[in-house]
This record gives structure tokens, C-alpha cells and sequence, in this order.
């Protein structure tokens, strides 16, 4: 008979108050379990997603704004950038491929973000390692095509041949009149794209109400680029000369387009940008030179949207998480303590037990070992039971919240903090141990016996 | 010789910080295998003796000798060591682990000399006549049966003395005898020697060789 079978004899004669107490420790550590891995899965949904794209450019303004509306669609666009200013960085001598992004509307049904963008958006890797889009169907070829994120497709029931309409950003109940249709649905991504409907940019903007207006887009024009308005009008003559034939700016035009629209008048709210260069560090290089370039325009900013996002997480996320875990540390610790009081008060019940164990010949240690031990296989098998409870509720919930947010979480992901749970615990159990086992230790064999 | 007492001396503090002496023991000895009844008054430090004996108890004078070996030399450790592989004891109330078996009990006894010997436990247990009641607690065990399980648990190490403090004291009449039987016939057959302490006459009558431990023990001495 070993320590450990009279430790867990002895924790089975107070199975009540010995249960109580490892299922505390478990749900504390469960409770911790979920933190780890939501945030876990949030941290990495975040830092990779925009991994594919060396630069975000957009509009000036707050640089966290115009990540989180650009990859993570949970942010209004800060403003619009010209055309001419899109080709430019197109044509930059350091940029591989510039993807223009216009965003601000939402499905009719569903109300799922809009991106309109052009056909490279899906052939471009998204993520970190390279990821590919893997699309069912076609690409949004056309000006009015679309591809449909595989939560879009599952939430509304579409498939390819779909057709939808889309709600004007910033203009409540005014739906354009225009069907987009669904040539693909993406595979999924478990990024925001899974939540996003993709329409091929040239169809977005011959949407009624996404032009710029003639003057207005000379008057923003001349600004951004710091010419007066007559060489703008000069650049684009030919361009105003048809639209004041087709007289768009009359009250009441609602209709779209029927032809490419003029590029004075497109606009769109930020670029994705793949730098130039054989590997990382060149890339990286480029896309710093890029930056530099425009910060001494002053006319748009350029950021690395991961390292936006890391600054996010770290200032504001990672102080969440960490109030959290304290919080949850808190709990177990406060379990911990649940453990001293049981173990401390059967002490004096089990003051003649320990007595009977020394006239037996069991020496000091031995009996401060045993009740050390009661400690640390009640706080273990706390950890244990929390650890399985809390992958538990994940395998059991993982179809719920896919199904109710969209979030797939691999119940089975270990995050590295999760090491760390069972060493911590041992530490807890040995120090909320100690003062028990120092009790048995000093227990006077006679007066116990005399009990 | 199994026992060997030289120049015992033991006192306790009174609350009052007054020096209390019960135990004044020159000399006395156990032959090996010899089996004694000590009797004496309620008090007369019976309880003490057998404590200071089995290295419970630090005398705070002379020599405990058990089996060659001077008892009262050793450090706490040792002495617990020696304790759980040479001295058995049974005591009044049995003093049996309640989450424990009959044969968990027995077990336990040996687990602290380090020579489990689960076989040796459930024979034990069969030679005191509980081999079908080797899975039962001690609540699930009637009075008699208890101090059986007690009895194979203090033989579990293959001790050199057996302590027995009262050990019919809380049996009623109809089992004292089987008890008595029990530990002086197991102790025969194991060639362990007995030092049983007990107030009733009857019981004390059956050995022969009684201690009165007034005879040899002399407190007032010290006074």
C-alpha cells in the first residue's frame, strides 16, 4: 500500500467535501480552458488574416480604422481615395499587385459587408503560409458577378445562379435597384471573408450613388494631388464633356450606369498591396520604402496590417485577456483555498487516524506527505477533470457557435499557457497543502491516541 | 532477551509547571517469546510504559532495549522505522482506519516497514478467522471482529514483541476470552513475546507471569 492509495482512501471518506472542492478547481481551470482558447483563436484569426498583404493604403485617418475596415469589415471606411491615385500605386515601380478595395454596403438579406473588388482579390494568397481561396464556381469575372463567403452561402441559402441586391452605406432603406449574381462560394476560410460577399468592383461602382460627383470629384481630385482644378479639367476633359451629356448630377438619378464609370469619378476606400521582392525581408523593405514615399506626400497612409494588429492586440486585447486570466486565476486560487479548509478542518477529526498511522510506524514525513499529497491529487485531479471539461465544452459546443457566429474553433487546439495549468497547479496544492501536512507533522502520537 | 528496561525515567509537566514523575523503572526484563500480564491502578503510568516502549514515548532517562537493540539511542526516524519492523500493538479501541478493509488495515501496517506482503496479510487474517471478511470496513465488523483485525494488523511485520494496552477492555465478557486466546496463541506460534496491560484479574490470571507494575515502577522515589 502506497502513499498515494492511503491519500486517495482518505479523500474518498470525505468524497463529498473532496468532490465539492476538485470540481471548483475544475470549473475554475475549465473557465480558463475557454479564455485560452477563444482568445487563443481570436489572437490568430487576427495576426493572420491580413498576413497576405504587405500594405493596407487608404485615405488619412486612424490606422486601426482602416485595417479593421478593409480585412476584418468591422469598421466604417474613413473616406475615399481617387482613381488616379489607385493607378498609381498600381504602376509603382515596388509593388507587384495593388487590389483596390470599395466597401460600405451590405446584402439586402443578411446584411452581409460588401467588398467590391477585382478578380485578383480571390487568386491573391490571403493569410498566413500562403493560403489559397478555394472557390466553388467561378470567379467574379463579370461587372456583375459575385463570390459569396461560405457563411454567406450557408446563412442565406445561396448558391451559385443567386441573385441579390445590395443596401446603399450610409443611406437607410435605399436598395439599389441592381442584381449581383453568385458564380461562386468560397470554401472556408475561418477569416472574416467567410462572412463577406465579393462583387467584381467594375458592377459596384456603376452602382446609382457610387460616383463621385463631376465637380465634386475635381475640386477632391485637385486637393489630393495639389493641382489647381483647370488641370484637372484639362486631364479629364474628355471625361466631363460625356458626363455633362449624360447629366448624372440631376436630382432623383437612381439608376446605375450602363458603361464603365469614368475613372475622374471612381473612388475606392483603401488598396491591398503586395510589394515586389524574392522573399520577406525584400518585401518588407519595399513596402517601408512605399510608406515613407507617401507619408512625405501626406496624401494617404500605408500601414502593415500586421503590425496593426498586433499593436491592437497587444494594447488592448492583451490587457483583456490578461484581466481575464488574472480573473480566472483568481477563481482556482480561491478554489485553492476551498481545499486548505476542507483538508485543514478534517484535520482535527483525522488527528487520531494520523496518531494510529505513527504508532504504526509511519515516520513524520510520511504522514506529512500523505496529506500533501490529498492536496495535490485534489488540486491535479481538478486541473485534469477542468482540462477535459473545458475541450469538453468545445467539442460539444464548436457545432453551436460555428452555427451561431460563424466561428470554427478546433476544440482540440492547445494553447502553450494550457502547459502551464497543471506545473501551476502543483505549486497551489503544494502550498495550500503545507499547513495541513505541517499539522500532521506536529501531531503528538500519544495525546492522539488518547483521543 | 526481547526486552531490556534500564534506569527508565520519565516526568511530565504539570500545568502548573510542578514536576510530575511516572515512571521509575530500574530493571526488567522479557525473555524472548516470555509472555507477561502488567497490571496496575488507573493512572500508575501503564499506558506511559508501553508508550516509552514502543519509541512512542521518549523516556527522559535510561534504556529501552527491544530485540538488542537500544531503542531509547535511536533518532525519532529510526526509531519509527524500528517501531513498524519489531513492535506490534494492540490497543483498547483498536484503533482501526474507518476507510480502511480488514486486509487494507493489515496492509497498512506493513506498508510502513516497507514489506507489503499481501499473501502474509490475508493468512494472518485467515489464522484470526476473518478470511471471509477481508473486504469488509471496520464498521461493517462486529467488536470481536475488530480487534481480530487489529490483532493480524500489530503480527503484520513479523514483530518481535507484541504491546497489547487493554486489549478485552472494551469487548464484553463472551468475547474477552476469544481475544485473549487469540493474541497469546498467535504470539506463541509466531515466537513473539507479550507484554499485555490490563486491570482485570481474570485476565491477568491466565498468564504466569503477572508484573504488578507498582512493584518495579518506584515515581515516589523521586519525590
Amino acid at each position: 500500500m502506497n502513499l498515494l492509495s492511503i491519500a486517495l482512501k482518505s479523500i474518498r471518506q470525505r468524497l463529498v467535501a473532496s468532490s465539492l472542492t476538485t470540481l471548483s478547481v475544475a470549473l475554475g481551470v475549465a473557465l480558463m480552458i475557454a479564455v485560452l482558447i477563444i482568445n487563443g483563436y481570436i489572437s490568430t484569426m487576427f495576426r493572420e488574416t491580413g498576413t497576405g498583404y504587405d500594405l493596407v493604403v487608404g485615405p488619412q485617418g486612424s490606422r486601426f480604422q482602416l485595417v479593421l475596415s478593409t480585412i476584418y469589415r468591422i469598421e466604417q471606411p474613413i473616406e475615399n481615395l481617387p482613381w488616379r491615385f489607385y493607378e498609381q500605386m498600381r504602376d509603382h515601380p515596388l509593388v507587384e499587385r495593388a487590389i483596390p478595395i470599395a466597401i460600405g454596403d451590405q446584402t439586402e438579406e443578411g446584411q452581409f459587408p460588401i467588398v467590391g473588388t477585382t478578380p485578383f482579390y480571390l487568386t491573391t494568397s490571403y493569410g498566413a503560409r500562403g493560403k489559397k481561396f478555394e472557390v466553388a464556381g467561378e470567379n467574379m469575372n463579370e461587372a456583375w458577378d459575385a463570390v459569396i463567403g461560405s457563411e454567406v452561402a450557408r446563412k442565406n441559402g445561396w448558391t451559385i445562379g443567386s441573385q441579390f441586391r445590395l443596401i446603399h452605406g450610409g443611406q437607410d432603406d435605399h436598395i439599389h435597384d441592381e442584381r449581383f449574381t453568385v458564380r461562386g462560394v468560397l470554401a472556408r476560410t475561418n477569416t472574416p471573408n467567410d462572412r463577406s460577399v465579393f462583387v467584381n468592383l467594375e458592377g459596384f461602382l456603376m452602382l446609382a450613388g457610387h460616383e463621385k460627383p463631376i465637380e465634386e470629384a475635381i475640386a477632391r481630385e485637385a486637393a489630393f494631388f495639389g493641382e489647381s482644378e483647370e488641370q484637372i479639367r484639362v486631364r479629364y476633359a474628355d471625361q466631363i464633356r460625356n458626363a455633362a451629356a449624360q447629366d448624372h448630377s440631376a436630382p432623383g438619378h437612381d439608376h446605375a450606369h450602363d458603361q464603365p464609370l469614368p475613372t475622374l469619378q471612381r473612388q475606392v476606400t483603401s488598396i491591398l498591396v503586395i510589394c515586389k521582392g524574392a522573399d520577406t525581408v525584400r518585401r518588407a523593405a519595399a513596402a517601408m520604402s512605399i510608406m515613407s514615399g507617401l507619408k512625405e506626400r501626406n496624401q494617404a497612409i500605408a500601414v502593415n496590417p500586421v503590425q496593426v494588429m498586433r499593436d491592437l492586440m497587444d494594447n488592448l486585447l492583451a490587457n483583456v485577456r490578461l484581466a481575464v486570466l488574472i480573473l480566472t486565476g483568481l477563481i482556482i486560487l480561491v478554489s485553492g483555498v476551498g481545499i486548505f479548509v476542507s483538508i485543514y478542518n478534517s484535520m482535527a477529526d483525522r488527528r487520531r487516524e494520523i496518531g494510529i498511522m505513527r504508532a504504526l510506524g509511519a515516520q513524520r514525513r510520511t504522514v506529512f506527505a500523505i496529506i500533501l499529497l490529498e492536496s495535490l491529487v485534489l488540486c491535479i485531479g481538478g486541473g485534469l477533470l477542468g482540462l477535459v471539461l473545458g475541450h469538453g465544452m468545445f467539442i460539444a459546443g464548436a457545432p453551436i457557435i460555428a452555427d451561431r457566429t460563424g466561428l470554427v474553433i478546433d476544440p482540440w487546439h492547445v494553447e502553450p499557457l494550457e502547459f502551464v495549468i497543471i506545473p501551476a497547479l502543483v505549486v497551489l496544492g503544494t502550498f495550500v497543502g503545507f499547513l495541513p501536512a505541517m499539522t500532521a507533522y506536529r501531531t503528538d502520537v500519544a495525546s492522539a491516541l488518547q483521543q | 532477551m526481547s526486552l531490556k528496561l534500564r534506569n527508565i525515567q520519565k516526568d511530565y509537566r504539570e500545568p502548573g509547571g510542578g514536576i510530575l514523575p511516572v515512571l521509575r523503572i530500574a530493571d526488567f526484563q522479557l525473555a524472548q517469546g516470555e509472555q507477561a500480564a502488567l497490571v496496575g491502578a488507573s493512572g500508575g503510568g501503564k499506558s506511559t510504559l508501553l508508550n516509552v516502549i514502543a519509541g512512542i514515548t521518549e523516556a527522559d532517562a535510561g534504556q529501552v532495549i527491544v530485540d538488542n537493540v537500544d531503542v531509547s539511542r535511536l533518532p525519532e526516524p529510526a526509531r519509527d522505522r524500528f517501531r513498524a519492523e519489531r513492535i506490534g500493538i494492540v490497543f483498547q479501541t483498536f484503533n482501526l482506519l474507518p476507510a480502511f478493509t480488514a486486509l487494507e488495515n493489515v496492509l497498512l501496517g506493513m506498508s510502513f516497514s516497507n514489506k507489503a506482503d499481501p499473501p502474509f496479510a490475508r493468512r494472518l487474517l485467515e489464522q484470526v478467522g476473518l478470511d471471509k471478511r477481508l473486504q469488509h470496513r471496520p464498521s461493517q465488523l462486529s467488536v470481536g471482529e475488530q480487534q481480530r483485525v487489529a490483532v493480524a494488523r500489530a503480527l503484520a511485520n513479523r514483530p518481535r514483541l507484541m504491546l497489547a494496552d487493554e486489549p478485552t477492555a472494551s469487548v464484553d465478557l463472551a468475547h474477552q476470552q476469544n481475544i485473549l486466546s487469540l493474541i497469546r496463541s498467535t504470539c506463541e506460534e509466531f515466537q513473539v513475546s507479550l507484554l499485555l496491560v490490563t486491570h482485570s484479574q481474570e485476565v491477568a490470571a491466565q498468564f504466569a507471569r503477572v508484573e504488578r507494575l507498582a512493584d518495579f515502577n518506584r515515581p515516589e522515589a523521586a519525590q
